[in-house]
């Protein structure tokens, strides 16, 4: 194995030196707001910079000019990129065309997005080191299967043979991985290639890149928003905000010691994240919605969802969590009726919804509602403020024009949003505010029961730690009780006082937060669990070797 | 990703707007065109030097362009400005009726083939597929030759003239024919706005399909329907000048611009201009329209085009 990351590792040369970078966005009206402001980097050949901020910060815009590129619409505008004592900046085309992918390879989020689904792996992946004219074609399929070996990828003689979409999605992204090492890069820059990944997946994908950057002595950009990973990989972490760098050390020393108010409060969300917003245990009363035995499928046979029980108490807050594919998104489909169950009984109150959505009555809808994931398509984008949060009430309790205006407002001082806010349309809202208005929409229902279908994940995490506060709240005030449908178990341990564990559409746990999330587990809760990376910069040897010792 | 989100509301750069977007030159021109010719074809009857139909006094077949007919005169001594202006008010307000119709037509199905989904959906698209496998010309041809013969028994059965009865078959009939290129845009636009959360929140609160279509999908669908509302104007405002060039459109004594193009139209081997006015005429509102439409798709396909 990789040596640790407590042991302190030595550096070559350094490899890029960004010095007061400066990019701005232009537009035909004029110049538009800075992106990165004065920021400069360097980085030696084998280590790893951790790029951390909100989105927003620059992260990502700062990765793509260490490769001469900027978005469309963007332009570096000041300060140098010193790549091996050339600045980008100043060249030629074709020396830049070089650079990419030869000198700096880059991987980006989304592998599904990045990969080309009519083209084999190989095609692809050893693409531009035949296009460079680097290596003959046998040399660079034999160099692909050195790579796909560390990485560990499965059977990898016959991996390169298959098509995007006959892998998974943690293997696609080591496929790109693969793709971007096959020049031999000096560096590489990989951008939040594990967000997109379930925690399980990530923790191998993590493991794989480090041992691959280790190996291969290669320098590395590390950009992310969570902090607990790039804790795991970095060797020196940057903060970014707003585009300026906030603060930039070793990554001990801004775990353990961070200098800045922004950071700590960064560091900060991540160690409070285990401890639960509830501060007593509502009591217990009669069951408001009963799930039982439920079965569900989509147009094929296979059940998606497969004899799921599951009971919520008014005030309850009850988690969902799963894996994608895992079906709980679904069981919430389920519930609300847009998918009708081919068997079992959903109760509301003790009385029987029906299975289709058309056949409830409106009493029925109104009780239950929902919040999506992403405010941004949640919100229609043509309407404004007033008319998303007052249509529940005209719709529900024909409230007349003239009182709606009132109770917009009241409901909107409810949720922290100024009044004035009434007439704006979504497109004017950030992505927190907009999260706020669906809350306030499905408020004005006045239902029972709110189904939070991974209402934080589109969110950065300061944002969605204001929204858990926010439902926390609304939940004391209101009573309402809410089945919170999530993949992220630190928001699990702070909100729900129950847990439901699905896998393959099966329920494999359900009970009390504090039963499921303490030993004895079910095995599969403690995998999902010791997957959460955690804040320590050897967490991620120490899970890898207790698996090891398992396995064994 | 990564590009700042938090922009100030930017002071608006000078120049001609429409829903907040800066117009080019090319599109200024359009509207310029426009106008002009919806100008020429509402005050016709005050600027046009003669009646409509009407034959001078002095008599003069095929006169040349002068002073007294600035755009010449016809084979039975009309003045053409004054039929150019006139047939205007047929070409252009035939058109736009007929594609009106079409529009209200096209996307009523269009959105319910959205929304309904499945048997609603296949049921309608198959019979626009059906419709949409013969040449629009032709079918329209078929149809027109077949009733333009009843036409004398159907008005004397309903006492209604001559006239309106052609014009109310050319509308019906193309407006239908039209209506299905539209029916295929409505749908494939709401389509992908069915498919976004604030639709399923509206459908989760119970609200009605005719709800959801106008307050949910319709406001979010318009840019592209404009620029195909012009689009399709130019393409019917063609077919009826094709039809009445081919003889089957307006009949005389009306003429609209196709007639008169067709009318005119043997002039042009003796070497006279009287057929380039009412072709000109055809041209420069068809590129007008364009013009701007081109300008309406291109806001349309923007990426990040805020209205878009």
């Amino acid at each position: 194995m990789s040596q640790t990351a407590t042991v302190p590792r030595s550096f070559g040369d350094h490899v890029l030196d960004v010095e007061d970078l400066r990019i701005e966005v232009r537009t035909d009206a004029g110049p538009g707001p800075v992106l990165v402001d004065n920021v400069s980097l360097k980085l030696r050949q084998g280590e790893v910079l951790g790029l951390i901020g909100e989105s927003g910060a620059g992260k990502s815009t700062i990765g793509l000019a260490t490769m001469g590129y900027s978005r469309s619409g963007c332009f570096i505008t000041g300060g140098k990129i010193i790549f091996r004592g050339k600045d980008v900046r100043t060249m030629t085309r074709d020396e830049r065309q070089d650079l990419r992918g030869h000198g700096v390879a880059y991987i980006a989020q989304s592998a599904a997005a990045s990969f080309n689904p009519a083209l084999t792996l190989y095609e692809q992946i050893c693409e531009i080191a035949l296009r460079r004219g680097l290596m003959k074609e046998e040399e660079a399929k034999a160099e692909a299967v050195r790579l796909f070996k560390e990485l560990e990828l499965p059977n990898p003689e016959a991996f390169g043979e298959r098509y995007p979409h006959q892998v998974s999605g943690g293997q696609l992204q080591r496929a790109m991985a693969a793709m971007a090492m096959i020049t031999k890069p000096s560096i590489l820059i990989f951008d939040e290639p594990t967000t997109a990944l379930d925690v399980t997946t990530q923790v191998e994908v993590l493991a794989s890149f480090r041992k691959l950057i280790r190996e291969h002595g290669t320098a590395a950009l590390y950009i992310t928003h969570d902090l607990a990973v790039v804790a795991q990989i970095a060797d020196r972490i940057m903060v970014l905000r707003h585009g300026k760098m906030i603060e930039v050390g070793d990554a001990t020393q801004i775990l353990q010691a961070p200098r800045e108010e922004y950071t700590r409060r960064l560091v900060a969300e991540r160690t409070v994240a285990n401890q639960n917003l509830r501060e007593d245990e509502k009591a217990a009363s009669a069951a408001l919605l009963e799930i039982k035995n439920v079965v569900a499928s989509y147009r094929s046979l296979t059940k998606v969802i497969n004899d799921v029980t599951i009971d919520i108490q008014r005030g309850d807050t009850v988690a969902v969590v799963g894996e994608s594919g895992s079906g709980k998104s679904t069981l919430a489909r389920v519930v609300v009726g847009l998918l009708p169950r081919s068997s079992g009984d959903v109760k509301f109150q003790g009385e029987s919804l029906p299975a289709r959505l058309q056949d409830r009555s409106k009493d029925q809808l109104r009780r239950i509602q929902m919040i999506y994931q992403m405010p941004d398509v949640a919100l229609n984008p043509r309407q404004t403020l007033l008319e998303i949060i007052g249509r529940p009430m005209e719709f529900y309790f024909g409230t007349p024009k003239s009182q709606i205006k009132d109770q917009v407002s009241e409901m909107l001082r409810h949720i922290d949003l100024p009044e004035s806010f009434a007439n704006r349309r979504p497109g004017e809202l950030s992505g927190g505010q907009k999260q706020r208005v669906c809350i306030a929409r499905a408020l004005a229902a006045k239902p029972e029961l709110i189904i939070c279908d991974e209402v934080t994940s589109a969110l950065d995490q300061l944002v969605g730690e204001e929204i858990l506060r926010l439902l926390n709240r609304l939940q004391d005030e209101l009573g309402i009780a809410y089945m919170f449908i999530t993949h992220d178990l630190g928001t699990v341990r702070r909100i729900a006082n129950k847990v439901a564990v699905m896998l393959k559409g099966q329920l494999v746990a359900y009970g009390e937060t504090a039963k499921i999330f303490n030993p004895p587990y079910h095995p599969y809760t403690e995998l999902l669990l010791s997957s959460v990376p955690e804040m320590r910069a050897d967490w991620l040897d120490e899970v890898l070797a207790k698996r090891v010792g398992k396995a064994r | 990703m990564a590009v700042a989100t938090e922009t100030k509301p930017k002071p608006k750069a000078p120049g001609l707007r429409l829903f907040g977007h800066k117009m080019p030159i090319s599109a200024q021109i359009g509207f310029l065109i426009i106008f002009l010719n919806l100008f020429l074809m509402i005050f016709a009857p005050m600027l046009a030097p003669y009646g409509e139909g009407e034959v001078p006094t002095n008599l003069e077949k095929w006169a040349a362009p002068s002073a007294e007919h600035w755009f010449g005169t016809d084979a039975i001594g009309r003045d053409i400005l004054s039929q150019l202006l006139y047939g205007a008010r047929l070409s252009i307000g035939l058109s736009l009726i007929t594609t009106c119709l079409a529009f209200v037509v096209g996307i009523i199905t269009g959105f319910a083939a959205a929304i309904l989904g499945r048997w609603a959906d296949m049921v309608l698209s198959r019979f626009a597929d059906l419709i949409l496998s013969m040449p629009t010309l032709v079918f329209s041809l078929v149809i027109m030759s077949v009733i333009i013969p009843r036409e004398e028994a159907v008005v004397n059965a309903t006492g209604i003239s001559n006239a309106f009865f052609e014009g109310m078959v050319i509308i019906v009939v193309i407006g239908f024919l039209y209506a299905v290129p539209v029916f295929r845009l409505a749908r494939a636009v709401a389509m992908n706005i069915v498919a976004l959360e604030y639709v399923e929140a509206a459908r989760l609160r119970g609200e009605s399909i005719w709800w959801v279509i106008r307050r949910e999908v319709l406001p979010n669908s318009i840019p592209p329907l404009v620029a195909e509302f012009g689009l399709r104007f130019c393409f019917t405002f063609l077919l009826i000048a094709s039809l009445s060039f081919l003889g089957l459109g307006i009949q005389p004594p009306y003429q609209d611009w196709g007639s008169m193009t067709f009318q005119n139209g043997q002039a042009i081997f003796s070497g006279k201009p009287q057929p380039l006015f009412p072709a000109g005429a055809i041209a420069l509102l068809t590129i007008g329209v364009n013009l701007v439409v081109d300008w309406l798709l291109s806001i349309y396909s923007r990426a990040h085009g805020e209205n878009a």
